[in-house]
């Protein structure tokens, strides 16, 4: 719309602020390509251990997952920060999408298993002789790929639908999503439902036939991650611009003026919704190989409440807001659970009710604000 | 004629009408996309046939029987719990009443809609407090009203039109607002809020305007200036008002235009202004017993 206007030289044009800020993003994209393709790649490969610049492989694999943490930050944000609804059942599709790429990465493991059996371990264990019905696709990298992104899809869809259609909102809302995770975990603790209990899957060998755990495979790992998480913060601000993000914010906002304007929202909601289901279970399927192990715990209901926290904390409604809060939270965790372990818990508790408290439009927001003062 | 009957004949002359001027319909999974048109050739732009609405036993429609014509501007007044509000909604699809039929125009049968497709074919409805998308600019709470294709996939890839940029520069010479086009909706006073959703009405190019009082709220200046936009509005939209304020009612009605007072969820009187305010039953209702 923007851009049309600026073409049409028409009045009601606006574009110098937003010329400029296009400006800024573009210059901070280029800049995060330029760190996930060669920087941290030259500096982790090439440069050697001892020298100060050399970035360790535990940095490297600590920044990758994390990058996992914003592809969902930014997903929760689409739903909650623009679109008004706070789920709590996220921490679902990240795992799913982290269980198809998990049952990928177990029958690449292939006979090097402590049994030697084509069957995944749990599976001998459990004395099963043959696959399991929903296994039959897992030798197939692209087949599993494609189940990483419809399973999560279709469940978000059929739960959205009939949410959405029945018009539940607000607390309601956020209850039901947080017991369909519940109920879902408690369903993949179960043996019998051939996801390896609460063991989940782990021990992995190989991706694509390639050994999973040298520096040069994670290398790779971590750039397509990156890039993963650069195009869905470039289509998160595609749909923000557009027309139809800004039905979402209305919807947000006042939605039965949006109804009344001829609107049907359920039909935005649920695309928007279905949308953030598969960018966390991208996430998940990206997460799994990094860092070697999925189970059920994944499907807790803190691990959903935490991506809502990383979206609060960096600032809901803006697009930078829930990667930098991905990226200060999960720092913070990582330091604190190695100085002070036992305080953890305590300090994220704290930093939520401060940032509810203090920064109603978190880490971005103060920013914001800050810069609004000095002009 | 029964409702019915014009509603099939209308259905039939409309499909008559499509085979002559397009000659064929489009697929879309089984469920037509061309949606009938108000036919207002009877004169009545809305029809309401005896509709009872009851919440727990209590009635907030009882038998209200009601019809607008095309283009006519009617004042609607009532004590508070007359069931004014509970009317609009019955109009908009927001409440279904249990008994009873609404027409718009004589073939449309606004039951059978959702709240979206009411506003789709015509119906705009402002609500009694000012309802505006706070956080977006004057101009963009305009551009979502904007009558244009509702779906998903369009608004994903929608680009205004010149026309459409002058269509929305109209409507906000109309509303007063050209120079706030681009101040967040939010910082605007109440008047102005109540001005941008009368805007926002507009912009979906409604044959019929619900509006639940609109001037509550406004400066003497403002009600005077929403007043004249009414007057303008008249002939080619119809306009349905609910209001309190008695000033605004008697600039509105001009001295012989028709009000209808509602009492209990029906019609309790009907006819000019001084002529209602004189009878004995709404005084009663008005003053006390």
């Amino acid at each position: 719309m923007k851009s049309d206007m600026s073409k049409l030289g028409h009045p009601l044009s606006n574009s110098l602020s937003l010329s400029r800020e296009r400006a800024g993003v573009r210059a901070g994209l280029a800049i995060a390509l330029l760190c996930i393709c060669v920087v941290v790649p030259l500096l982790n490969l090439t440069v050697p251990p001892d020298s100060a610049f050399h970035m360790s492989d535990y940095a490297v694999g600590l920044v990758g997952k994390i990058m996992c943490y914003a592809i969902c930050a930014l997903a929760m944000d689409l739903i909650w920060g623009y679109t008004g609804i706070l789920s709590l059942g996220h921490g679902l599709f990240f795992a799913l999408g982290g269980y198809g790429m998990g049952m990928y990465l177990m029958r690449q493991i292939g006979l090097d298993g402590n049994y030697r059996s084509e069957l995944p371990d749990f599976m001998v264990f459990l004395n099963w002789k043959a696959l399991p019905w929903h296994w039959a696709w897992s030798e197939s990298f692209i087949a599993q790929m494609l189940l990483v992104v419809l399973v999560p899809g279709l469940i978000a869809f059929v739960f959205g639908y009939f949410a959405f259609r029945s018009r539940i909102k607000g607390v309601y809302f956020s209850i039901i999503t947080q017991a369909m995770t519940f109920a879902a975990m408690l369903l993949f603790f179960r043996n019998e439902t051939g996801f390896g209990g609460n063991n989940g899957f782990t021990d992995f060998k190989r991706i694509a036939g390639i050994p999973i755990a040298t520096p040069s495979t994670r290398m790779v790992l971590f750039v397509v991650t990156g890039l993963v998480l650069v195009g869905c913060f470039v289509m998160a601000r595609a749909i923000v611009a557009s027309k139809y993000g800004r039905v979402l914010q209305a919807i947000r906002d006042a939605e039965s003026r949006v109804r009344f304007s001829g609107y049907d929202p359920v039909a935005y909601k649920l695309s928007i919704w279905v949308l953030s289901a598969v960018m966390c279970a991208v996430a998940g399927a990206l997460y799994v190989p990094q860092v070697g192990i999925i189970n059920p715990s994944e499907m807790s209901p803190a691990a959903s409440i935490e991506i809502a926290i990383w979206a609060a904390v960096g600032g809901r409604g803006t697009l930078v807001g829930p990667i930098v809060g991905a990226f200060f939270v999960n720092g913070a965790k990582s330091w604190f659970t190695v100085a002070f372990p036992e305080f953890w818990l305590y300090f994220l508790g704290g930093l939520f009710i401060a940032v509810t408290l203090f920064l109603p439009h978190g880490i971005v927001g103060l920013f914001r604000r800050l810069k609004e003062r000095a002009a | 004629m029964t409702p019915e009957l014009m509603e099939a004949g209308s259905a039939a002359r409309e499909v008559l009408a499509q085979r002559t001027a397009s000659g064929g319909r489009s697929a879309a999974f089984g469920r037509s996309v061309a949606r009938a048109e108000p036919d207002f050739v009877h004169g009545v732009a809305l029809y309401l046939d005896d509709i009872t609405v009851s919440f727990d036993g209590f009635k907030a429609l009882n038998a209200l029987s009601l019809a607008i014509d095309a283009g006519e501007l009617r004042c609607i007044i009532g004590p508070n719990g007359a069931g004014k509000t509970t009317m609009m909604d019955v109009i908009t699809g927001k409440t279904r009443p249990d008994e009873g039929e609404v027409f718009f125009g004589s073939n449309i049968n606004l039951l059978r809609l959702a709240e979206n497709q009411i506003a789709q074919i015509g119906i705009g409805r402002k609500f009694q407090k000012p309802t505006v998308y706070e956080p977006l600019t004057v101009f963009q709470n305009l551009e979502l009203a904007l009558a244009a294709d509702r779906r998903v996939r369009a608004s994903l890839f929608a680009r205004l039109s010149a026309a459409q940029l002058d269509r929305i520069g109209e409507v906000l010479e109309r509303i007063h607002l050209k120079s706030e086009a681009h101040r967040t909706a939010g910082l605007l006073s109440h008047g102005q809020k109540q001005w941008l959703e009368i805007g926002m009405l507009l912009m979906q190019d409604p044959k019929l305007l619900l509006l639940d009082e609109p001037v509550a709220g406004m400066t003497d200046e403002e009600t005077e200036r929403t007043a004249e936009l009414f007057l303008s509005l008249e002939g080619e939209h119809s306009l349905v008002v609910v209001e309190h304020d008695m000033k605004f009612v008697e600039l509105l009605t001009e001295g012989h235009k028709k009000v209808t007072v509602l009492h209990e969820g029906s019609v309790l009187a009907e006819g000019q202004l001084a002529d209602v305010q004189a009878n004995e039953k709404v005084v009663e209702v008005y003053l006390g017993r």
